[in-house]
């Protein structure tokens, strides 16, 4: 167990834990936009930077991955990590002047307006790199990925083109912290214009409405191992069935 | 050469070599470094093989073609030795006359000969030369006297004997000691001390764990690392051998950009032949000790000199750097503990330890011990690469051995450290040169790249220029280092075209300090080094943008202003002529006059202008 202070408050947690999740612990709410809880840290986007002061030195460092030690004291509220987070919302806003979600946090944090110009107001993406690692690290498909660099960096199919290994699951959707990405299922497909991709969905052998894609069905088929028969009803009807399965045996 | 499996075998092989070499008969050395050749060296030294051949020389005189000797301003460079008579700006047509006449004849050629800018005198010899005699050669002393190709070269001169030293008589804690004591600091610009973070990595749990040389040299100016690779390739490697019996590295990289065409080829004929050697590989020298080296190429990103990011590229994952809570000496390459040093560092160590720590350590000063490799570029006479102690001034490098500025102008800034680095003034041409120097003056070592900007140079424009290189090199990761530098660089356009107001200006240093604070990796942190540099030292000269709309050296042409002068004018037409764009009218003698409008300020009626009427401001 290590022991720190957080905002002058003592707390005791385990080896290994970021200063996020031990600020979490205490109660202490620290703004962030690139991490989730299902994968490894980023420290990309910069917005949950706290202070951190060891002895004689202190220094800005993002909490999502400084990883605490004993003895640390930690300052979420000190003058220089609430500059440093109203900087970097600043940056965001500038970037991303519609988007709702930055917005609220740019409010939170007290910043109304951007000093900085903005070059594309529709711009929704703020690069956190969340679609491109849950694409990766969790569906291991890696339909996308960076391109380009500094300014110019975006998240790409290969070539700009429709992509074979996206399989149209939507986690990239559900994470996005921005709702820079968007999902339609219309007249039995399934578009993801981001990606420039389009694929076929099932069908329900049960009620008859589309569910997900048929690419998605043939890798859960696939990495569960399971006979294919299983996966022909949309959960909705899968639900009814076991319910009637159930009463029948009682 | 045959395989070497003992130290004692070792030992004879040199002196055997060495013997061979006849002091007094005629070798001549032909550079054929990178700016050598670029300026025809490669032409000169096939012709000499070409011509000995025609003269029925072969006997009499040898040929040895060599890495950069460092005086690039001069080059191609021709030394015949054994006297060491000094040839510069060598010309294929020059080749047949050096045989006929001073290798057959014992004549010097006059007009071949360096002639000292300070005194005006020609200069005979090699080590008279005032560039060379400043200096301490001990990285780039043998790059003058080594074929790179050739590892017989190397090993004549003592090669390999620190790596056989540290194999027989030093155990690994010994030379971690040695380097430890020596004081040597990382070249690669970092400074931290290479014998500590020696030292951790051998403690470090694990035994697989990896040697990394860093030649991602990518500093615009910078060519140090490159000329060590290509000129003497087998001091890097017996650095690293020797690192790596240190720390109990088994496997060791080279990476290195792609763009260094000339190092990759040298390092890899290195590489094969130290193998067949038995320097490289299974059992070395005859131990237990076993290493291998790969080398690695870079595609070119700025980004990947930095550690995390450079790991991540010989892994085959994307450039970008990651968070380093953990020191790369625990984890590093694939997650194991890693040395990663500079060219330069490696090519020190077989110094340090032929030579000990104290003697090395008495170079240099208190803090930064040794010698550095620094690159003079830009508005300085002696174009080239200098090796000099640690805290030699900065006027004694830019002058006395760089030979001042060129066209009498006036010294006005030197950025030191590459495009992250920053602008030093005049008013502290005095500072010594060393790590926490730099650092105080608000710039830094980094890969010891100085570029000298004489009067003509405006400073607003300057940091705009190295800003939109480390802009462009922004891996893009990060926000501040993303998005920061973009709104940096809009501001200084901005400044630099008289669009820009006073609250800008301190828009523009916020930025500087906070992307300083919050950046990923040190690209982004010292990325607004030579704004802020230059705002430090020359604030004056944003202002006069800003306030005057003027720049005060007639750089940023969006705010330059040409008008006539009436009085001076004799209406000679001569520029209403060249004008492209036909803005200046006027009846013949009588005083013309530029439409402020249609001027596209490109210059031509200030030029054509023999009356000197035509007026820039």
């Amino acid at each position: 167990m290590v022991k720190l202070t957080i905002n002058n408050k003592p707390i005791e947690v385990e080896e290994g834990t970021t200063v996020l999740e031990a600020a979490k612990k205490l109660g202490i709410d620290i703004p962030t936009m690139c991490i989730h809880g299902s994968m490894e840290p980023y420290g990309a986007c910069r917005v949950c930077m706290v202070e951190v002061c060891s002895g004689k030195w202190s220094k800005l460092q993002t909490s999502c991955t400084y990883p605490v030690s004993e003895g640390l004291e930690v300052l979420t509220d000190s003058e220089r990590a609430i500059k440093a987070r109203k900087f970097i919302i600043e940056l965001l806003l500038a970037r991303c002047p519609n988007s709702k979600e930055i917005r609220a946090l740019a409010a939170r944090l007290g910043v109304e307006k951007s000093r900085f110009r903005t070059i594309d107001p529709e711009e929704k993406c703020i690069l956190c790199g969340l679609c491109v690692r849950t694409c990766k690290e969790l569906i291991s498909s890696s339909a996308i990925s960076f391109i380009n660099r500094g300014i110019d960096r975006a998240v790409e199919t290969p070539f700009k083109i429709d992509s074979d290994a996206c399989i149209g699951c939507g986690a990239c959707v559900f994470v996005c912290p921005t709702g820079a990405i968007k999902v339609e299922d219309i007249e039995g497909k399934r578009k993801l214009e981001k990606w420039h991709t389009e694929l076929e969905l099932a069908k329900c052998a049960d009620c008859g409405e589309y569910f997900t894609t048929i690419k998605e069905l043939d890798r859960v088929i696939d990495k569960l191992g399971l006979p294919k028969d299983m996966f022909t009803s949309c959960s909705a009807c899968k639900r009814k069935k076991l319910r009637k399965n159930l009463s029948i045996s009682i | 050469m045959k395989r070497i499996d003992s130290i004692s075998q070792l030992e004879k092989t040199k002196t055997a070599l060495a013997d061979k070499r006849d002091p007094s008969k005629t070798c001549i050395t032909v550079c054929k470094g990178t700016g050598c050749s670029a300026s025809g060296g490669a032409g000169v030294a096939d012709r000499f093989i070409t011509e000995i051949k025609k003269k029925k020389l072969a006997g009499k005189v040898s040929v040895r073609t060599t890495g950069c000797h460092g005086f690039c301003e001069q080059g191609p460079l021709v030394v015949v030795h054994p006297k060491g008579i000094f040839y510069n700006k060598v010309s294929d047509n020059d080749v047949s006359e050096i045989l006929s006449k001073t290798v057959v004849g014992g004549e010097v050629i006059e007009r071949l000969l360096y002639i000292d800018p300070a005194t005006g005198k020609r200069i005979v010899y090699e080590k008279d030369v005032p560039f060379y005699k400043k200096q301490t050669r001990l990285l780039f002393g043998n790059n003058g006297k080594i074929d790179p190709t050739d590892i017989e070269d190397y090993v004549a001169l003592g090669g390999y004997g620190s790596l056989g030293k540290a194999l027989s008589k030093m155990a690994p804690g010994d030379i971690i000691d040695t380097v430890k004591g020596s004081g040597l600091r990382g070249r690669g610009g970092g400074g931290f001390s290479t014998g500590k973070k020696w030292a951790s990595c051998q403690k470090a749990h694990g035994t697989e764990k990896y040697i990394i040389c860093n030649a991602d040299e990518g500093d615009p100016g910078a060519f140090q690392d490159r000329s060590l690779l290509e000129g003497n390739p087998h001091s890097v490697l017996e650095g690293m051998i020797i690192g790596a019996y240190a720390i109990g590295a088994r496997e060791g990289y080279i990476y290195v950009r792609n763009e260094y065409p000339l190092a990759v080829k040298h390092i890899r004929v290195a590489i094969k032949q130290a193998g067949e050697s038995g320097f490289i590989g299974k059992n070395i020298l005859g131990s237990d000790f076993s290493f291998t080296i790969k080398v690695n190429r870079g595609g070119g990103a700025f980004v990947c000199g930095e550690s995390s990011a450079l790991f991540a590229s010989i892994e085959g994952r994307l450039g970008e750097p990651r968070f380093k809570h953990v020191h790369a000496t625990e984890k590093g390459l694939w997650d194991k503990p890693t040395v990663l040093n500079n060219v330069k560092t490696w090519a020190t160590i077989p110094i340090v330890i032929d030579k000990g720590a104290d003697w090395f350590a008495r170079i240099g000063t208190d803090r930064s011990k040794g010698t550095m490799i620094f690159s003079l570029v830009g508005k300085i006479n002696n174009t080239g690469l200098a090796e000099v102690p640690m805290g030699i001034t900065l006027h004694k490098l830019i002058f006395d051995i760089g030979g001042g500025i060129p066209n009498g102008k006036r010294f006005k800034a030197v950025q030191t450290g590459g495009p992250s680095g920053g602008c030093i003034p005049e008013k502290l041409l005095d500072l010594q040169v060393d790590y926490e120097g730099l650092t105080e003056a608000g710039s830094m070592m980094g890969s010891g790249s100085f570029i000298i900007m004489d009067e003509d140079t405006c400073m607003v424009d300057i940091a705009k220029y190295f800003l939109s290189f480390t802009m462009d090199e922004s891996c893009g990761k990060c926000t501040p280092c993303r998005e920061g530098t973009m709104h940096m660089y809009n501001i200084l356009k901005d400044i630099t075209e008289g669009k820009a107001t006073m609250e800008d200006l301190d828009t523009l240093e916020d930025l500087g300090r906070m992307i300083k604070e919050t950046s990923l990796c040190q690209l982004g942190t010292s990325a607004p080094n030579p704004i802020l540099s230059t705002l430090r030292y020359f604030k004056s000269e944003y202002e006069a943008h800003i306030k005057d709309k003027k720049c005060p050296t007639g750089v940023c042409r969006k705010l330059l202003q040409y008008s006539i002068d009436k009085e001076k004018c004799t209406g000679c037409t001569v520029c209403a002529k060249k004008c492209p764009v036909s803005a200046i009218s006027g009846e013949k003698k009588k005083a013309h006059k530029i439409d402020k409008e249609i001027c596209t300020k490109c210059g031509v009626c200030y030029e054509v202008c023999k009356f000197d009427a035509v007026k820039a401001g």
